[in-house]
């Protein structure tokens, strides 16, 4: 690894009540060969793609995740980073009951999930990529005995079915059988499903991975919406983009290990991550104004191209300004700017020290 | 938004454990689950369970003795020592354990492997255990209302040419509910031990064997010329069923001990529950 571990403070009783997720130390060790998908509802294709996996000898114990500790706030969005085989699945196996931890504690919503997982599961809910609806009920049945399934009374169960079936807009489907529904219906549902027993949270498990993009739009919609309402939400993705758009906070974990965890925009800046500014002006530039941009502080270098500069700069406030100002202190007339953000692949490239290999 | 507004950290000191009425709660709720699924069809239900006894008790009680082929000696149908009567108890504990298999392992061996439809079940909040054993249950109920569809189906299709003794009540109740028990934990300990790839040797590898050597279509007595056969089939549980309802329902053909019957079908469940639980656990936990 070319980056130090982020140091992380020892967490206290009182913290661990008031977290809606909580890791200590969370290690899995799987020895001989993990099982795909690393827990049962992941639903990845059986076998590890090449090279996704850590590098193991056969037979050599692998550590899935090492070492995990994580704190995430209640109210928050946030979103677990990683490639396939990073240990994102595991670490959800592990807080969802469904992988007892090698070492290491891990609570949801206060509650030890592994030394209380039925308890645990009153207060957490988990939707994979894969339909795993009941395919011998309807949608509102599915809805309905998950109810009973978290002790609601017929009546209730009922209601509940009923509200979330208006609110998630599945009227239409609400008797249909689940297989006849499209990728994205059926994730919907899924989360409907989940939010029945007014689960904590919400763990999403790559939830679109395979959606189209409508689809996808959709469902970061839907997440926003949940998690505006206060919805705690842990979401594992291999996509850059998703991470970015809908996460407060991002954890980047790879062979089991925390990279880095931070806003979007403070992991871009902490890497010193680039920022490029693109300027046209109305006429081939003179010199003067590349010379006083280039004396802007955070500025690493300007590209002149005929009319269009191009400046490399740090992440630093007020930057377009002076660029701006400076323009127009050297005379020259701007017909436009465009800033090009550094982007979590930056990110990641400069962690890890290797292409991104989602 | 109020709907789907999240559990509120709630102040003061939680339980930390499920409450046993509200872990039983879940549990009667799994198991309501099945049978739901179960009555949504109940045509479909009963003619799946009664085709299979209505054909060969039709075939070999009926059609055979008419047609002067010998099967179960030469008393006459009607007699209380026809053929049909030796039949309906095996019949029965036939259907005993195939539901086993088909309301308990078929379904799991599916939702285990692409369907993953064993989810939401195992996310109840209730130990993994109780979600093996609800399905048992679940099994157990759709096995036993199986057997008695049995009764008016072989009736029906032998003519009415069967003559079951129901001086024996406490028995029978006993025996189908002891026996639907075993072919459901049976059902659980092979769809959590096979393969989905191979399930279809596990018809040509138990359910045919279980069957046929089961003494369905014979009293075990009978196979006392066969000695060795007579101590091989002891193995299958299906014989422990066929005896035990012979006892209640055909006693006139004389039976195992019913100690013997008792003791190995509990042994038999418990020992096939605590395998089918295992094998469930380590499907759903890693």
């Amino acid at each position: 690894m070319t980056v130090a571990e982020p140091v992380v403070a020892p967490v206290s009783d009182d913290e661990i009540a008031e977290a809606g997720i909580v890791c200590r130390d969370l290690t899995k060790i799987y020895s001989g060969v993990p099982p795909a998908g690393s827990w049962s509802g992941g639903g990845r294709p059986a076998g590890p793609p090449g090279g996704a996996r850590p590098q193991r000898v056969p037979g050599e114990p692998v550590r899935a995740v090492d070492r995990l500790n994580l704190v995430v706030r209640r109210g928050e969005l946030f979103g677990l980073l990683g490639p396939n085989g990073a240990g994102k699945s595991t670490t959800i196996g592990m807080l969802t009951t469904r992988v007892i931890p090698t070492s290491g504690q891990a609570f949801v919503d206060g509650v030890d999930v592994v030394k209380y997982p039925p308890l645990a599961r009153t207060r957490l809910a988990a939707v994979t990529q894969t339909n795993t609806l009941d395919r011998s009920l309807t949608v509102f049945d599915n809805l309905y005995f998950h109810g009973r399934y978290f002790g609601l009374s017929r009546g209730e169960s009922r209601r509940r079915a009923h509200e979330l079936i208006e609110r998630f807009g599945l009227q239409d489907k609400s008797r249909a059988m689940v297989d006849t529904l499209s990728g994205g219906l059926a994730q919907r549902v899924q989360i409907a499903r989940a939010l029945l027993h007014r689960p904590a949270v919400l763990f999403l498990d790559e939830p679109t991975a395979g959606l189209d993009p409508q689809a996808r739009l959709a469902l970061w919609d839907l997440c926003r919406e949940l998690n505006a309402a206060g919805q705690t939400i842990l979401l594992t993705t291999h996509y850059m983009e998703e991470a970015d758009a809908l996460c407060e906070r991002i954890a980047i974990i790879d062979h089991g290990r925390l990279l880095a965890l931070d806003t979007p925009a403070g992991l871009k800046a902490s890497v010193g991550a680039q920022r490029i500014v693109t300027v046209t002006l109305e006429r081939p530039e003179s010199g003067a104004a590349r010379e006083r941009i280039e004396r802007i502080a955070g500025v690493n270098r300007v590209e002149a191209e005929g009319r269009v500069l191009r400046v490399y700069a740090d992440v630093v406030q007020g930057l377009t300004l002076e660029i701006v100002n400076a323009l127009v202190a050297a005379g020259e007339e701007l017909r436009d700017l465009s800033v090009a953000e550094p982007t979590l692949e930056a990110v990641y490239l400069k962690l890890t020290g290797r292409e991104y290999r989602g | 938004m109020t709907t789907i507004a999240p559990a509120r950290p709630r102040s003061g000191a939680r339980p930390l454990s499920l409450s046993v009425a509200a872990q039983l709660r879940t549990f009667l709720a799994l198991i309501s689950r099945d049978l739901a699924v179960l009555f949504q069809q109940p045509l479909s239900f009963i003619v799946r369970t009664s085709m299979q006894p209505a054909l060969f008790s039709f075939v070999f009680a009926y059609v055979f003795p008419r047609i002067g082929f010998g099967i179960g000696g030469a008393a006459r149908a009607g007699s209380s020592l026809s053929f049909g009567n030796v039949l309906l108890p095996g019949l029965m504990a036939n259907t005993l354990m195939f539901q086993g298999i088909q309301a308990v392992a078929l379904p799991l061996v599916q939702e285990f492997s692409f369907s993953k439809e064993i989810e939401d079940r195992v996310m109840a909040p209730v130990p993994v255990w109780a979600v093996a054993l609800a399905k048992i249950v679940s099994g157990a109920i759709q096995g036993a209302i199986a057997s008695v569809i049995v009764i008016p189906a072989v009736w029906i299709a032998t003519a009415r040419a069967i003559s079951p003794d129901w001086h024996h009540p406490a028995l029978l109740v006993s025996m189908i509910v002891i026996g639907a028990f075993v072919g459901a934990s049976l059902g659980l300990m092979m769809g959590t031990i096979v393969n989905p790839r191979s399930i279809n040797l596990l018809f040509a590898l138990l359910v045919l064997p279980l069957t046929l050597l089961g003494c369905v279509y014979y009293p075990w007595s009978a196979l006392h010329t066969l000695r060795w056969l007579q101590i091989a089939v002891l193995f299958n549980p299906v014989v422990y069923m066929s005896e035990g309802l012979r006892a209640a329902l055909a006693p006139q053909f004389g039976h195992m001990s019913l100690w013997a019957v008792y003791g190995l079908l509990c042994a038999g469940f418990i020992v096939m529950t605590i395998i089918g639980v295992r094998f469930f656990y380590r499907r759903v936990i890693s």
